[in-house]
């Protein structure tokens, strides 16, 4: 037995040797792997760049067994994704996976570049890993805005119309980038071919060798020790310190550090599997008929503060702040580690960067958070779904009564609410008269004004009359009415016109 | 190494003088300078094409064409109604995208105003609605007319327009691009045109 157990050993290790004689790379990788790092970065804070890999890959695999069923034709894509959904075995789970993949992804590679940024691990001599992983971000985004195509669903049609619509506010060249973006004149079948082209091989194959090189790099210059206060990065000594440490407390990345790694990716990977199974796959939504009207277009989680910044900048600076504002952010993001290469690099000495990344999460959680409900979009059923609460009906006179149906019929509920209910486009009514008197709604309706169209051309004198009679009984809990100041004053008079004998003709002239 | 790689014949180097030497290496840097050459030349010819074929949508003058829509009687006078059509440009496999639709509002007898559904904003489909005669946007909000100018929201103009023409009893439109603000349907430098005389229109019929 033991001559048998002996020479299984021995044919094990000459195979492996004749592998790598022939191979020539797992000496090498074995060595990288195991390559010395600074005791103090073995941390838990270091393991989002191995996590986005995990997730590149998980994407890569799921993306190619989806690639098994969807057909990639404006024909046939939506309906291959209902075969995927409901006759596939599991094909809704990996459309989930895949879905869920691409979310993780697009977080953890934020995550790993806040904890990049607040680290100072952009500075010397990781400025080129940095700028990489800029290019990199922006891959990952372009993946998700592509695979948003894949689903060629409504919400896919309408991305497509926003991204042409942007293009098209170029000048000069904008009918053209319109044309090269879609294929064509319309959203049709080049349009998705061209979008799977740029999802399936070009962006990956930009991704994944991007992804090399960074990784080439992090062995290259080490991964960056644990910052601390006080300890600045300089050209001149910052290798031979790093050198230094890494002699001193070195330990092997794999498996001393490589560990948490491992722990942090299984949990992520197991994250993604919870919510695929749990909460499925993203859609599709309805077909790609742009004749079907009743839709509100969204984009997918991590461009809906897009959406929302666009529906918020005036006409007046819209198109030069969409055409400018990115271009400056991304160079902004690439110039960086070489007009700040230097310092120092923990995150309590650099209160700019600090706040920084406060500001620009926060706002970008507030434009998400505003995205996810659109306060400004009328909502287009609310004139026929949303009754007029009860009680604003009681012990209202006829005339009232015939205004809150003028109010309902003319849509206005659309964009005003009552009681909770209704767009959030204008103000809510409910209190409506405390702070406005008659003759400014009367004008505010007719004329528009702010963010509200004129009715002057939808509503006669008498519809008008009935629906300001009914908007002055909303008065909130009984609050006095709005009045027009100078009507009073005008009215007692004295205090300004003294002398003048025709008081009521100056109020009619009001 | 050298000698491993030794064939008779051919690293004929040994025998020479260092004088020939560096000759030789000289000859054959220049050979190498000019396969670059060579090859720069033969990518550019491989280049060009590949590049006019890439760019192609961008270089097509694709203008569209008239397209019947209905029948001028589908359409009273003073209503706006949603129709929906076959894009004239559409090519084999578009499926369900290469449908169009577009708000026809009938002015007069003679006199229509066809509408792209797209917000001039970001694109999304507009609706119209009867009662407060306005066109309301879904995405951001935009608001428009009946008419077709802009009431309210981002919009920083009115509605496209295609242009329209009524041939026997049939309304005919011309449409090809999918409109935005640098394809739009058929404006073509004067956009809106048709506005001020329905303006007048309106106003002379206004039910008071």
């Amino acid at each position: 037995m033991a001559g048998l157990k002996q020479r299984v050993i021995a044919s094990a290790v000459k195979s492996y040797e004749w592998l790598e004689s022939r191979l020539g790379l797992i000496k090498p990788i074995g060595k990288a792997a195991a390559h010395p790092t600074p005791a103090n970065n073995a941390s838990w804070m270091y393991v989002f760049g191995s996590a986005a890999t995990v997730l590149l890959i998980l994407q890569v695999v799921t993306g190619i067994l989806l690639a098994l069923v969807y057909s990639p034709s404006a024909n046939e894509a939506w309906g291959s994704l209902q075969v995927l959904n409901h006759n596939i075995a599991l094909g809704w789970y990996l459309r989930a996976l895949h879905g869920w993949g691409s979310d993780f992804m697009v977080a953890i590679v934020l995550i790993h570049m806040v904890q990049v940024f607040l680290f100072g691990a952009y500075k010397f001599p990781r400025e080129l890993t940095w700028m990489i992983g800029v290019i990199l971000l922006l891959l990952t985004l372009g993946m998700a805005f592509t695979g948003q195509v894949m689903r060629f669903d409504q919400d896919a049609y309408w991305g497509l119309g926003i991204g042409a619509s942007i293009a098209s506010r170029v000048p000069w060249v904008g009918a053209p980038l319109v044309h090269l973006i879609l294929g064509g004149p319309i959203i049709g079948a080049a349009t998705l071919a061209r979008f799977f082209t740029l999802h399936v091989f070009v962006i990956p194959g930009l991704l994944l060798a991007g992804v090399g090189v960074h990784i080439w790099m992090t062995l290259l210059h080490g991964v960056s020790d644990w910052p601390m206060p006080g300890r600045i990065v300089s050209k001149a000594t910052y290798e031979q310190e790093y050198h230094e440490l890494t002699e001193k407390t070195g330990i092997p990345f794999v498996p001393d550090a490589a560990w948490k790694d491992a722990v942090f990716a299984a949990a992520i990977l197991f994250s993604v599997m919870a919510c695929a199974f749990f909460f499925g796959p993203f859609g599709p939504s309805g077909q790609p008929d742009p004749t079907i009207i009743q839709t509100a277009p969204k984009p997918d989680f991590f461009f809906l503060w897009i959406y929302a910044v666009l529906a918020f900048l005036p006409p007046s600076i819209e198109t030069p702040f969409m055409l400018i504002v990115p271009v400056l952010v991304i160079a902004g993001m690439l110039v960086l580690p070489l007009v700040a290469g230097e310092g120092e690099r923990h995150w309590a000495r650099r209160p700019i960067a600090v706040l920084m990344v406060s500001v620009i999460a926060l706002s970008l959680g507030v434009f998400t958070r505003l995205g996810t409900y659109t306060p400004w979009s009328p909502i287009m059923e609310a004139w026929t779904s949303e009754a007029i609460p009860v009680k604003y009906l009681h012990d209202r006179t006829p005339l009232e009564r015939q205004g809150a149906l003028v109010l309902q019929d003319k849509q206005c509920r659309n964009c005003h609410s009552l009681n909770g209910a209704g767009g959030l486009r204008g103000p809510a009514l409910d209190d409506i008269a405390s702070r406005m008197t008659e003759d400014q709604m009367i004008r505010q309706v007719l004329q528009g004004g702010g963010n509200m169209p004129a009715y002057g051309n939808a509503l006669n004198p008498s519809e008008t009359k009935a629906l300001v009679r009914f908007l002055m009984t909303l008065r909130g809990n009984g609050l006095e009415p709005a009045i027009d100041a100078s009507r009073k004053l005008s009215a007692s008079g004295a205090l300004y016109m003294p002398k003048r004998p025709n008081q009521s003709g100056m109020k009619n002239s009001h | 190494m050298t000698e491993f790689l030794k064939h008779p014949g051919e690293s004929g180097n040994d025998g020479l003088t260092p004088e020939a030497k560096l000759a030789a290496h000289s000859r054959r840097t220049f050979l190498f300078k000019l396969s670059v050459l060579l090859n720069t030349a033969v990518g550019t010819v491989l280049a060009v094409p590949l590049i006019g074929y890439l760019l192609g949508p961008a270089m097509s003058k694709n203008t569209g064409s008239w397209i019947a829509i209905g029948s001028v009687e589908e359409f009273p006078v003073g209503q706006t109604r949603l129709v929906d059509f076959e894009s004239p440009v559409s090519r084999l496999g578009d499926g369900p995208a290469a449908k169009v639709a577009c708000w026809v509002r009938r002015v007069s007898a003679q006199q229509f105003q066809v509408f792209a559904i797209n917000c001039a904003h970001l694109g999304c489909p507009v609706r119209w609605f009867a009662q407060s005669k306005l066109f309301m946007c879904p995405c951001h909000g935009g608001a428009y007319y009946e008419d077709g100018s802009r009431a309210s929201g981002p919009p920083e103009r009115g509605l496209f327009e295609y242009k329209y023409k009524i041939s026997g009893a049939s309304l005919l439109i011309h449409a090809g691009d999918m409109p935005t603000l640098a394809t739009q349907a058929s404006c073509g430098g004067k956009p809106l045109v048709q506005i001020e005389a329905a303006t007048k229109k309106r106003s002379s019929s206004w039910p008071a």
